[in-house]
């Protein structure tokens, strides 16, 4: 292939500009996607029922005190808003290889009991084994891995409405796990039930976020690392083999989008719906392609927005995050099952 | 070609064959211990009757499905031994019915076809953007290369799929029944394709083929198999006879010589039409 000529080929002309144009929209949706995050960010820590101007932020930032603007800003603001992020980002990620591998739109994980079987884990250790910490991220960890690992034997090999249904089942159990718990201990209490059958940033400090981070970063840069499997593996099994990335490969992946659920659920709870709607809605922007960065900052704008409107939207009521993006995900659902359109790609 | 041509097992071994191959799925086997010799640089066709194990062989020789019993050979080794990216840049795999991404345009799927040439280092290069346009160009593709593959129609996608498996660029090239779903132009069109392919750059070609009388004249050498065995192989002379159509398919034919081609071809009886036979059979 080597060449001398300056001119190129038409066909390599226009292999090259078909890329470039692909690659120009990539780019242009994330970065309205970034813009969009980033005025969601600034939204969260500024507006509301206590406002802080943006240059008032900015001087907290850099070490000033302002009586009750510091406090708010950086033990509840700041914080919800990062954590958001973090959570909103990983719940995207995890929900776009799902649907991208097994695909289908539905086998997300929130969908078929993954980050409830997190949370009924979580919730064990806090309520039984009276734990915290990094103990609870571990647990929440191997629930995750455990209910995966069950709904894939339990469907042997069918990713279509089988994993999806056994997956629901799964969840119902998991949910009952989570509120018989509950009563078994003194400080019963709705908002903690909640918290952990449909999440919540509201109970959180910047330990558990540091933790959250600590943990999360380095299996996001696993995914990084990895998911260039996903270009193959939307083709099917068979192509997938043919081209010559083993079941292995894709297994890693999905591994690591469950640790990666089971970790935000350690720190938010199941924040419902996140993962399920971050793949469709990342499709929508980028033109129908799969890209992961895409789909992580739409979980992250869903989950910093939804815990805005959660905590302002009905004045003293504090909805937790779960609420809104459950009512959000819910119709969402029903129209992706009324339309038909859960199956990937075509034939 | 004469069958001396063509290596048989036991003597010289061709880049991909296998011994007493036995596939099935779970307890329930459906190709049984056959030996197959893939000629190197010729095209072969494997016919059939439904269910009779053509697609599980193909599938079988292209490392999708593992043997329950016996080995498939490729380059002298066992291809279920070797790392699956080394094969993949050595034999190229078309399914019957693969799965379309959403919103992928036709130079990004061909350009998947480069996936086992690139490592974690190496990633998209100027020769890749050449191996696609190059793809693109033999296929006849080249005016798509901004379009949407969901929506092409069937003949246009299935020239953008064997175009990828040209961008991968391997010497042997297995597809599965590529004209299916094709009407008669179009499935002409796929086949002279790939003998091009198979002439320009000696690629060797095993498909599964439905339509006998195409597959009489494109393979260099057939296959024809009956429940799980191989009843006939050798080449399109030797394996389209009456006797083997009617051991195959369970049907009575004449075979003529194709006025085209000067190769053998199929003329089914009817049963419902049987007095019409009989009055050609008194006039000749």
């Amino acid at each position: 292939m080597s060449t001398v000529t300056p001119t190129l080929d038409p066909p390599i002309v226009a292999v090259r500009s078909a890329r470039r144009r692909v690659a120009r929209r990539t780019t242009y949706a994330l970065s309205g996607l970034t813009v969009v995050w980033v005025a969601v960010f600034l939204v969260r820590i500024t507006q509301g029922d206590f406002l802080i101007s943006l240059p008032d932020a900015v001087r907290i930032f850099l070490g000033a005190e302002i009586p009750g603007a510091s406090y708010i800003l950086m033990e509840s603001k700041l914080p919800r808003a990062v954590l958001g992020t973090g959570v909103g980002v990983a719940l995207g990620l995890a929900g776009a290889i799902f649907q991208t591998t097994l695909h289908n739109e539905l086998a997300s994980p929130d969908i078929v009991g993954v980050t409830l079987g997190a949370s009924a884990a979580a919730v064990f250790g806090i309520v039984v084994l009276g734990q915290s910490g990094p103990v609870i991220s571990a647990l929440a960890v191997a629930g995750a891995l455990g209910v995966a690992l069950t709904v894939r034997a339990l469907a042997d090999g069918h990713n279509g409405y089988r994993l999806v249904l056994l997956g629901i089942g799964i969840s119902a159990v998991m949910s009952a796990v989570i509120q018989y718990l509950f009563t078994r201990v003194d400080e019963f209490n709705a908002t903690k039930v909640l918290q952990w059958l449909g999440g919540s940033l509201s109970n959180v400090d910047w330990r558990a976020i540091g933790l959250f981070f600590a943990l999360a970063v380095p299996v996001v840069g696993a995914i990084a690392w990895r998911s260039k499997v996903l270009r193959v593996a939307e083709l099917g099994d068979d192509l997938r083999a043919g081209l010559g990335a083993g079941p292995g490969s894709v297994d890693a992946l999905i591994a690591l989008a469950v640790i990666l659920a089971g970790l935000a659920t350690a720190v938010a709870g199941p924040v419902a719906f996140v993962a399920f709607l971050a793949g469709p809605i990342s499709r929508a922007l980028t033109g129908g392609r799969t890209r992961l960065v895409a789909a992580a900052l739409v979980g992250a704008v869903i989950v910093v927005l939804g815990d805005h409107i959660g905590a302002y939207l009905l004045g003293d009521i504090n909805l937790p995050v779960g609420i809104i993006t459950g009512a959000i995900g819910a119709p969402a659902l029903i129209w992706l099952i009324a339309t038909g359109r859960t199956a990937r790609g075509s034939r | 070609m004469t069958p001396n041509d063509i290596p048989r097992s036991g003597t010289t071994p061709s880049r991909l064959y296998a011994r007493d191959l036995r596939l099935g799925y779970g307890s329930h086997s459906v190709v049984h211990d056959l030996d197959v010799v893939i000629p190197d640089g010729r095209i072969t066709g494997i016919v059939g009757a439904n269910a009779c194990g053509k697609s599980t062989l193909l599938r079988g020789l292209a490392r999708l499905l593992k043997p329950t019993a016996g080995t498939v050979i490729l380059d002298g080794t066992d291809i279920h031994r070797r790392p699956t990216g080394e094969v993949a840049r050595t034999l190229g795999l078309l399914p019957q019915q693969p799965v379309v991404p959403s919103g992928v345009t036709v130079t990004d799927l061909v350009g998947r076809g480069r996936y086992p040439h690139q490592s974690g280092f190496r990633r998209w290069s100027s020769e890749d953007d050449a191996i696609v346009a190059e793809a693109l160009d033999l296929t006849g593709t080249i005016d798509l290369a901004d379009r949407l593959v969901d929506e092409l129609s069937g003949g246009q996608r299935q020239r953008v799929w064997i175009a990828m498996a040209l961008a991968q660029h391997t010497d042997l090239l297995l597809l599965d029944e590529p004209t299916t779903y094709l009407d008669l132009a179009h499935q002409i069109d796929v086949l002279d394709l790939l003998a091009e392919l198979n002439n320009s750059r000696g690629t060797t070609i095993v498909m599964v083929l439905h339509e006998l009388n195409l597959a009489a004249r494109y393979a260099d050498h057939l296959i024809a198999m009956q429940h799980g065995r191989i009843r006939a192989e050798g080449t399109p002379d030797e394996v389209i006879t009456e006797d083997i159509i009617r051991d195959v398919f369970g049907l009575a034919s004449r075979v003529v010589l194709d006025p085209v081609s000067a190769t053998p071809m199929v003329l089914p009886l009817s049963t419902r039409r049987k007095e019409a036979h009989e009055r050609l059979d008194s006039r000749r």
